[in-house]
């Protein structure tokens, strides 16, 4: 398939965010390219699961949906093999408030599912940032709306971004473009979701969970921080409650106050993205996942027509990285999103910019992927101020 | 005059339970039942590594009154949860506590695979008959013709279906290690209950399965009834639709199987 005609770090590096807490553009990671001695050819939804195993997760909870099944059935061997906790439950509903229990107990949970499933868990993610229970959650996305298709898509940002469950509150979502990133990002939500107390959603999609790619050997280990709020039996001390009910509107605008108090610190620390050939980009193409994978060989492809393009990923969707969008768009004509759904990104873009900069769409929806081709005619047309034509109808 | 002399103490507030007044009404039998909880666990020397898993409903505020670490559920949700901590805790006690709204409405998909799954915890199934917190409207174990907010006319079989008995169904599962049904409506029962919650959590620290206590209790307020009519309508005409006593106990026994495939039905030779 043309979009993954390359391996993730062929030609120029492949960016690895920087650590949780650096907040900031992407260097190049840990990975030194000389030291490589073997790799692993992994596929997406086998390598997260190991990147969990590795980054020291304790309980796994999920329910089979294509196309993050393999994730499960990964699970469902290694982590007996592990002496650590796997349910197989009877629906999304209970995946996520069996995650709900562990986690509050002091585990070091994951779930996934992917876009249906994620909908059914929406409630309880809710709970979860009310109640404060760290958890990592992977939406291996698929097309929509209703049961859609088992394609690849991106429809669920603005899900992921805005608001999954009812309330005041915000989920960081970590969205990779590669299998080692997505490696890398496990481990990093797990950082997250213990550091701020909140669950973390990684925002992968049915390729990244598909695929196969080589992958660096050596996965992230994580110590695990102590913590004195969880449940394991009132001995000696006064007992804890875990919970997100404040019957008395004063208690729970307090308690809302806290974690308001949180989503700053991670919009101030944590926002995360990648940037190439920006410097003097006229035309800065903006993408995640893998739409930011399409996007990128379309930016290379019009650099050789002579189109000074740049490629701006966001790693953390949220917190947006409105900073470095910003700069680097401050000097360009024209910004285009790249989405595999109807503008859902895009709203972000155009949020951060303000006015500032022309935004243009290019989405594809239902499973269907941006090919590079219809990328690039979209470079041409955005960088003389013509709005590219819609996603939806083919390039002739 | 001499003081009095100090004579042996006979009645006394447990230790897990808390000093706090309760949310609860008049008659209601939530108190009745957090006190059982509370001598049981206590007389066991659990307190210390017990974790109650709330629900949603009256008893929304058990964790106010029990002396337990405690984790709150979304509503119907909490065997799900139970499931995840006493996963994750095997060596910890760990219990829910539901009103029927909670576990034979919403919640009904969550109890029947814990319990199928045979995990290893307990639930205290508070059965009133309706929904008790949003002011008195049918629940799955309103009885046929009984007349809640919901049910204006009295509960219509032919449109709202029948009464859903919970434990008698879980009493097939295989999973299930303890089973029983008991009762707030006199002392007598409530002493009875109180040996059948004590009897499901020694059944957990046996670690053979699901152990689950449903227990009929009242709801003035929602029923329309004072706490007096609430309680003769308990141990009359609910009973009677709701039958007490111990449905399983597998160590002693008293185990029910689901029916042998084939033993109910007809063989296809002899034609539907």
């Amino acid at each position: 398939m043309a979009v993954l005609d390359r391996p993730a770090d062929a030609g120029r590096s492949h960016a690895i965010a920087s650590p949780p807490g650096t907040g900031g553009e992407a260097t190049l990671g840990h990975v030194n390219p000389g030291l490589r001695t073997e790799r692993l050819l992994m596929k997406g939804n086998e390598a997260i699961a190991e990147a969990a195993i590795a980054a020291g997760c304790d309980a796994y909870f999920g329910y089979p949906i294509t196309p993050q099944a393999e994730l499960l059935e990964w699970m469902a061997r290694r982590m007996p093999e592990e002496g650590r906790v796997f349910v197989q439950a009877e629906s999304e509903l209970a995946a996520i408030n069996m995650a709900l229990g562990a986690g509050a107990a002091g585990a070091r949970v994951l779930v996934s599912s992917s876009s249906p499933g994620i909908s059914l868990m929406a409630e309880t993610m809710s709970y979860m940032a009310g109640s404060r229970v760290p958890c990592v959650l992977i939406n291996v996305m698929r097309g929509g709306p209703g049961l859609g298709s088992i394609g690849a898509a991106q429809g669920d940002y603005l899900q992921a971004t805005k608001g999954h469950g009812h309330g005041d509150y915000h989920v960081p979502v970590l969205a990779p473009s590669s299998i080692g990133e997505a490696i890398e990002l496990v481990s990093d939500a797990f950082v997250l979701a213990e550091r701020y107390r909140t669950p973390v959603m990684i925002l992968a999609d049915g390729i990244l969970g598909q695929a196969m790619e080589p992958v660096e050997p050596e996965f992230p280990k994580l110590p695990k921080p102590a913590a004195d709020w969880t449940i394991e039996g009132a001995d000696g001390r006064e007992p804890r409650v875990v919970r997100s009910l404040h019957i008395q509107p004063a208690d729970l605008e307090a308690h809302n106050n806290v974690l308001q108090a949180t989503y700053r610190e991670l919009v101030a620390r944590e926002p995360r993205w990648a940037g190439e050939l920006l410097d003097d980009a006229e035309v800065v193409v903006v993408g995640y996942g893998t739409a930011a994978r399409v996007a990128r060989t379309a930016v290379e492809r019009a650099r050789e027509e002579g189109i000074r393009a740049g490629l701006f990923r966001p790693v953390t969707l949220w917190p947006f990285p409105v900073g470095g969008l910003r700069a680097a768009a401050a000097g360009a004509r024209a910004v285009l999103t790249v989405e595999m759904s109807a503008g859902q990104l895009v709203e972000d873009v155009r949020l951060a910019l303000e006015g500032t900069v022309p935004v243009y769409l290019h989405g594809r929806t239902g499973g269907m992927v941006p090919s590079p081709d219809a990328v690039v005619e979209a470079i041409r047309r955005v960088c003389v101020g013509v709005p590219p034509l819609r996603g939806v109808e083919e390039l002739r | 005059m001499t003081a009095p002399s100090i004579g042996r103490l006979i009645y006394e507030r447990p230790a897990l339970l808390s000093s706090k007044p309760t949310s609860y009404c008049p008659g209601c039998g939530h108190g009745i039942v957090h006190r059982i909880l509370a001598e049981v666990l206590g007389e066991l020397d659990l307190g210390s590594r017990t974790i109650l898993v709330g629900s949603v409903g009256c008893s929304v505020f058990a964790y106010d009154y029990l002396r337990l670490d405690s984790v709150e559920s979304p509503h119907g949700r909490a065997a799900a949860v139970a499931t995840g901590v006493k996963r994750y805790r095997p060596d910890r006690v760990v219990f829910t506590y539901q009103g029927d709204g909670d576990l034979a409405a919403i919640g009904t998909a969550e109890i029947v695979h814990a319990a199928a799954r045979g995990e290893r915890f307990t639930t205290i199934f508070v059965n009133n008959g309706i929904y008790g917190m949003t002011g008195g409207q049918m629940a799955p174990t309103t009885l046929p013709g009984q007349k809640t907010t919901s049910s204006p006319w009295g509960r219509d079989t032919s449109v709202s279906g029948y009464p859903l008995p919970v434990t008698e169904m879980l009493s097939l599962l295989p999973g299930v290690a303890y089973a029983a049904r008991g009762s707030v409506a006199e002392p007598g029962l409530i002493g009875k209950t109180k040996a059948a919650i004590k009897r499901a959590f020694e059944v957990q620290l046996e670690g053979n399965g699901f152990s689950i206590v449903e227990v009929l209790s009242t709801c003035p307020v929602g029923w329309g009834m004072t706490p007096t009519a609430a309680m003769e309508r308990l141990a009359t005409e609910v009973t009677a639709a709701y039958p007490l006593g111990t449905y399983v106990d597998r160590a002693k026994g008293i185990a029910p199987s689901m029916p042998v495939p084939g033993s109910l039905v007809r063989s296809l030779s002899e034609g539907f």
